[in-house]
């Protein structure tokens, strides 16, 4: 095996005559450097590399010859290396899946144009377009509302929303400044300015049951700030109060799906978690516990457990009748 | 870094001489033409230097993709050679129109993961020295996110794509301790907002489908790759919605007014039942799941048929009502 970053130096030492070579007026060093997402130092490091480089014999004109002008750079002998390698496995998978997905969701980019670049793209990449990839991603069912929410964000308008919120079983209407879209794990998200709460809130699309775009112009505040993925969709505020849950080996799930602290096993019930939620929001915290079905028993508040077994008790005598 | 630098001015000077003949090129021939090489100088540490070496970087071009053929150009060759046919080298022609190129920079924009991320990357630049001008940065403000977060997903990715087998150790909701697997992985797909690995599990000789969150630890890939083919006619999403459902139910409820909002975003409503709640008729393919949601809704909502749901709604909320007391 070798290091990543030789591989990807090999790959753009190969591609980089080619590249130049589709340029005939040359182009500007910058730009290059941009187009391959790397440093201006480092392409000047790779352009004087290869310029010592050539067919065999090494002589005066055979090696590979650059011509610098101002800020730009062209070449004028290609040594033969005139057209980019073949895309790897990688490079096609992460292309074929990327637009096979594409396909998959309406409103985001123009269906035609997506099945014909998938088609040219798969015969350059001499994989026919029905060959098995090791990876995939199935979006949900198309929701309607994406091309709304596009079309709000693409012209920079407010939203009204009709949006239900799980935890309080509860539709709500607010008017909203669309910040971006996301989609993750196979699911779209809006972030989006509430100007009902004040705050900047995740809506997940499958959850928006009407959308329109408005007149108003989208303006978010700028306290409106853009959460950072990679630490989780739901960050909890740091000083919510905790909820102490005892997990059965049924309900440990819960750990993988919410952000948890204070993760011990415990022998009770067997083979449980004893987890911490933090949340401000009991409502939603009853609505867990219950729908846990006795899964999950409560340590602490006192009041939680009071509540959930109330509500129970009045739910059975229903049935009793 | 110098010597990077040496090698990698080695490997590029070695591909344009490949390139640039259609006979085969003896490894002897290599050392004198290309430079770089340990010279021959009669000594057999040189020669075993330079071996090393050439093996190496056969490695390294045949890694990064370069189709390295070896063979004899006439019956005569006493030793194998070695070229690169330049159709099986270079990209084909590719055009693409202005908006097919803004489709392409869309997609190019969904990986996240350092290898599929890397690979979007070099992808991008091998079309634009193709000539294809592909604007990645323009548009809606959108961030899809392909692939997933789980630390799992390249070792499972990558095993998948060599067809290597891939031994992990995974964790069921319902058992105590992880339990190792050996699974011959065809595939990972996102389906419902959740990251599978589907594969033939070499244990229990069945397909079997694997949350990525259940994983525990990093998955090995062992043995030769390419040592299994998947099915011809592989769905991954279609074996993960077969596993993950079951036949569609329906199921009949009672909601009080103005309440159960939930439900009432998917059910057919019945008209009201006698005690002027509204009847709604539910469907579902997970009826433990649905039970686990009407049983939330306490009060609320009472479960009229079929009486397999109605009785798992009264299990649940016996066990509820038993929370509050002490144990």
């Amino acid at each position: 095996m070798t290091a990543p970053s030789t591989a990807e130096r090999m790959t753009r030492l190969l591609t980089l005559v080619p590249y130049l070579q589709a340029r005939p007026d040359g182009v500007r060093l910058a730009d290059a450097a941009g187009d391959f997402g790397v440093t201006e130092a480092q392409l000047r490091r790779d352009l004087d590399l290869l310029w010592v480089c050539g067919l065999p014999g090494h002589g005066p004109g055979d090696l590979i010859d650059l011509a610098f002008e101002g800020d730009r750079v062209r070449v004028t002998f290609t040594a033969g290396m005139v057209r980019p390698l073949r895309l790897s496995t990688d490079e096609a998978v992460a292309l074929i899946v990327a637009l096979r997905t594409l396909l998959e969701m309406p409103g985001l980019a123009e269906g035609e144009a997506v099945s014909r670049a998938l088609a040219k793209v798969s015969a350059a990449a001499g994989h026919p377009g029905d060959v098995h990839a090791p990876v995939a991603v199935s979006v949900g069912a198309a929701e309607q509302s994406l091309a709304v929410v596009r079309d709000g964000l693409e012209r920079g308008r407010a939203l009204h929303l009709h949006y239900y919120v799980p935890s309080r079983d509860e539709r709500t209407e607010r008017t909203v400044d669309p910040m971006r879209l996301l989609l993750v794990d196979g699911r779209w998200y809006l972030e989006a300015w509430c100007r009902n709460v004040e705050g900047t809130r995740l809506f997940r699309l499958d959850r928006i049951d009407e959308v329109s775009v408005l007149e108003s112009p989208a303006a978010p505040p700028a306290e409106a700030t853009e959460r950072d993925l990679d630490s989780g969709l739901y960050q909890p505020g740091a000083e919510s109060p905790l909820v102490r849950l005892r997990l059965a080996r049924t309900a440990r799930w819960v750990a993988d799906y919410y952000p948890v602290e204070d993760v011990a096993e415990v022998a009770d019930p067997d083979g449980g978690l004893a987890v911490a939620v933090r949340t401000s929001d009991l409502s939603w915290a009853r609505r867990l516990v219950s729908s846990l079905g006795g899964a999950a028993l409560v340590d602490s508040p006192a009041e939680l457990a009071a509540q959930v077994a109330g509500e129970a008790r009045a739910a059975l005598a229903r049935y009793a009748d | 870094m110098r010597v990077a630098a040496k090698r990698a001015e080695r490997l590029v000077n070695l591909v344009i001489a490949l390139l640039g003949t259609r006979q085969y090129v003896s490894a002897a021939k290599i050392r004198t033409i290309v430079p770089g090489y340990e010279p021959d100088d009669g000594t057999e540490r040189a020669d075993e230097a330079f071996k090393r070496m050439f093996e190496r970087d056969k490695a390294e071009l045949r890694e990064i993709g370069v189709p390295l053929e070896t063979g004899r150009t006439s019956a005569f060759d006493t030793e194998d050679g070695y070229r690169i046919a330049r159709a099986d080298y270079e990209l084909p022609e590719i055009t693409l129109t202005g908006e097919e190129a803004a489709a392409v920079g869309l997609a190019l924009r969904l990986w996240q993961s350092a290898q599929l991320a890397g690979a979007a990357q070099s992808a991008l630049v091998k079309l634009r020295a193709a000539g294809v001008e592909v604007d990645s940065g323009r548009g809606v403000p959108i961030q899809p996110r392909l692939d997933a977060g789980e630390p799992a997903f390249e070792p499972c990715y990558a095993a998948a794509r060599d067809r290597r087998v891939l031994t992990f150790d995974y964790r069921r909701p319902d058992e105590a301790a992880p339990h190792g697997r050996r699974v011959q992985p065809w595939g990972v797909v996102a389906w419902h907002g959740h990251w599978y690995l589907v594969g033939h599990d070499l244990d229990r000789q069945a397909p079997r489908v694997f949350r990525l969150s259940r994983v525990t630890g990093t998955p090995k890939a062992g043995g030769p790759a390419g040592a299994f083919s998947p099915p011809a006619d592989l769905d991954l999403a279609a074996v993960v919605a077969r596993q993950e459902s079951r036949a569609e139910q329906l199921v009949v409820v009672r909601a009080r007014p103005g309440t159960a909002i939930g439900l009432r975003r998917t059910a057919v409503p019945l008209g009201p039942a006698e005690d002027g709640d509204d009847r709604l008729q539910l469907r579902t393919t997970e009826p433990e799941q649905l039970a686990d949601t009407l049983a939330a809704y306490g009060a609320d909502v009472l479960v009229e048929a079929p009486r397999t749901v109605r009785a798992a709604v009264v299990e649940r909320l016996t066990r509820l009502a038993a929370l509050g007391e002490p144990r």
